[in-house]
């Protein structure tokens, strides 16, 4: 296939994301909408075109992870899972409730396909990078792949994470930074700053550090992973310049980190997606 | 299980820290998913030793125990059997939510090794004294918790501990030569205490783990001289506590001295009055830390300050009897 053709896959595979993640959230009405939009275009890339994955034997040996450091975008893996075929997507509607096997962050003990059970923020950088580690003791070429929150990247844990990968140079790690900008009290540089920012943080760090300028775009992403994975002896950094919220009509103009909107709000914006999704594939 | 006590009140010629090692040599050449995390602290127990034979198994986490535990659970999830290593204080408060939901929580069977357990930190101080590390990882979910005495119990339980799947466990480990209470070749089960002294003429049971146990065992015969017969249980696992045994003894004996290297109030006397409570209630003393911060000093003044003693369970099994 040539690369034009794939990106105009990626980019609908991304909306149809957007779609079953608004759906997945609304069922309930309320939830984590903000930070399950910014990462989907990643996601796209990551399950549509670059990780290996058997969603018949979600535990594979040879399989591709993906870690959720932050995990409360779990209602957009579940989207994406179920996309792939994971599980019957119908499913993800039991989002949050009772007995459901789709709880608000990712658990690998409930959701087939997910690696690593996250929530408490920082925790899935190091658990990642142990998971990286045990591959390369394996001697397998299983590649890892971790999403941490701009808003995360506060906790100490992430960069006891960074400064590991890098010593044991675990160049099957890429870590996506999700600098959507926004955290739960507020703009993230007047929460928490990051000083010189976290790109330049993970380069002090031993990093190879790739910074791409639109992080909703799937080529830029994508062509981000590909150059990430002919880096040896270093773990990649991807900064991904995202909007919070992106695509939700209802979440994207505030960034909001969580969301409960009313009834209206989300037949508009599921339907406002899906009008996206038939324009892209109109493409 | 089957054990030889010894009981001599003699100090054993290996350290304990060498049962760890001595295990793992073993077990990582024999599985090559066994696997040591340490915190900058190989040279405190010898796992370099490990790191010789086993660089790529044996990983260096420097000072970042948070990390450490989430590398143990990440690893895990690749299929290895993970132990990580430091001292008790940091293996439990610095790196607990950590091991409570990357390793228990996601059912990653993280197996954590505290060394230096309550008054053995001595000269490393309060801020390195654990009487909490036990009651930390006690409050897991189906965790296994335990305190070992020597290095045949530390050698035994370190294989026992890396079989077991999807379980959290934490194991404090006495960092050097401790006295002997086991002779080579005894084997030990999770969960089964071990009755070292008993009789039909028993009046009261203490129920004792790590540097305790020989106090118990001094205790035992101080007192059988003034004609009072004891029975002595080792109870190495706090958790999941072998109820059976303590309500047996509770029930022949009919009183009840818990002896502990650590707080009291949420530690091995509070899980034997858990037991005893709810099936038998029964006459209770607890000889260990009653709500004390750690301080500086040598072990032997510890222990005699915080009443960690031989004399202080006599003096607790006589006031049990008496509320018989």
């Amino acid at each position: 296939m040539q690369k034009a053709e794939k990106m105009q896959a990626l980019r609908v595979f991304a909306e149809e994301i957007r779609v079953e993640t608004l759906k997945t959230i609304g069922a309930l009405g309320f939830g984590h909408v903000g930070g399950s939009m910014s990462i989907v275009d990643a996601m796209a890339v990551l399950y549509g075109e670059v990780m290996k994955i058997d969603p018949k034997n979600p535990r594979w040996e040879g399989r591709d992870w993906c870690v959720l450091s932050k995990g409360h975008a779990g209602p957009c893996a579940y989207a994406t899972l179920g996309l792939k075929g994971f599980y019957d997507l119908e499913l993800t509607r039991t989002l949050n409730k009772p007995g459901t096997n789709f709880p608000s962050h990712t658990d690998r003990t409930k959701t087939p396909g997910v690696d690593l059970t996250t929530g408490s923020l920082g925790q899935g950088m190091s658990t990642a990078t142990g998971a990286a580690l045990g591959h390369k003791i394996d001697k397998r070429d299983n590649r890892v792949y971790v999403f941490i929150g701009d808003g995360e990247a506060d906790e100490g844990q992430v960069w006891e994470a960074a400064q590991f990968a890098a010593h044991h140079k675990l160049d099957n790690l890429v870590c996506f930074a999700d600098v959507n900008k926004m955290q739960l009290d507020g703009p993230t540089d007047a929460v928490m700053g990051h000083g010189k920012g976290i790109g330049a943080k993970f380069d002090a760090f031993g990093w190879n550090v790739i910074d791409v300028a639109d992080g909703n775009d799937v080529e830029q992403i994508y062509d981000a992973v590909m150059a990430a994975q002919e880096v040896k002896g270093q773990p990649t950094a991807i900064i991904l310049n995202t909007k919070k919220g992106y695509g939700a009509t209802f979440a994207e103009p505030s960034g909001a980190h969580s969301s409960q909107p009313s009834a209206e709000q989300w037949e508009e914006a599921i339907a406002a997606a899906e009008a996206r999704l038939a324009a892209v594939k109109a493409q | 299980m089957s054990f030889t006590l010894i009981g001599k009140h003699e100090k054993d010629k290996r350290n304990c820290r060498d049962g760890y090692v001595d295990a793992m040599l073993e077990l990582m050449e024999a599985d090559p998913t066994v696997v040591h995390v340490d915190c900058d602290l190989m040279n405190c127990i010898n796992t370099g030793k490990l790191q010789k034979a086993f660089p790529d198994r044996t990983i260096n986490a420097g000072i970042a125990e948070a990390n450490a535990m989430g590398v143990a659970a990440g690893l895990t999830a690749t299929g290895k059997k993970a132990w990580i290593h430091s001292f008790g204080c940091f293996s439990s408060r610095r790196a607990f939510d950590q091991a409570f939901m990357s390793a228990a929580y996601a059912k990653l069977g993280v197996k954590v090794l505290g060394s230096d357990p309550g008054v053995c930190a001595a000269f490393n101080g309060g801020t390195h004294m654990p009487f909490e590390d036990m009651a930390l990882y006690m409050s897991v979910p189906n965790s296994i918790v335990i305190d070992p005495v020597d290095y045949v119990q530390v050698n035994a339980l370190t294989k026992k501990l890396t079989a077991v799947e999807e379980r959290l466990s934490y194991m404090r480990m006495i960092r050097k030569g401790f006295t002997t209470v086991y002779a080579d070749g005894s084997d030990f089960e999770i969960g089964k205490g071990v009755t070292l002294k008993e009789s039909a003429e028993d009046a009261a049971t203490v129920i004792a783990s790590g540097i305790m146990v020989d106090e118990a065992l001094k205790a035992y015969e101080a007192l059988e001289a003034e004609g009072i017969k004891i029975r002595v249980i080792d109870m190495f696992t706090w958790k999941p506590i072998d109820e059976e045994l303590i309500i047996k003894a509770a029930k022949e004996t009919g009183a009840i001295v818990t002896a502990e290297n650590h707080n009291c109030t949420c530690g091995l006397g509070s899980a034997v009055a858990r037991v005893l409570a709810t099936n038998c209630p029964t006459p209770q003393e607890f000889v260990g830390v009653h709500d004390e911060f750690g301080q500086v000093g040598p072990e032997a003044y510890l222990r005699e300050a915080y009443k960690l003693t031989a004399d202080e369970i006599i003096a607790n099994v006589k006031k049990v009897i008496a509320k018989k």
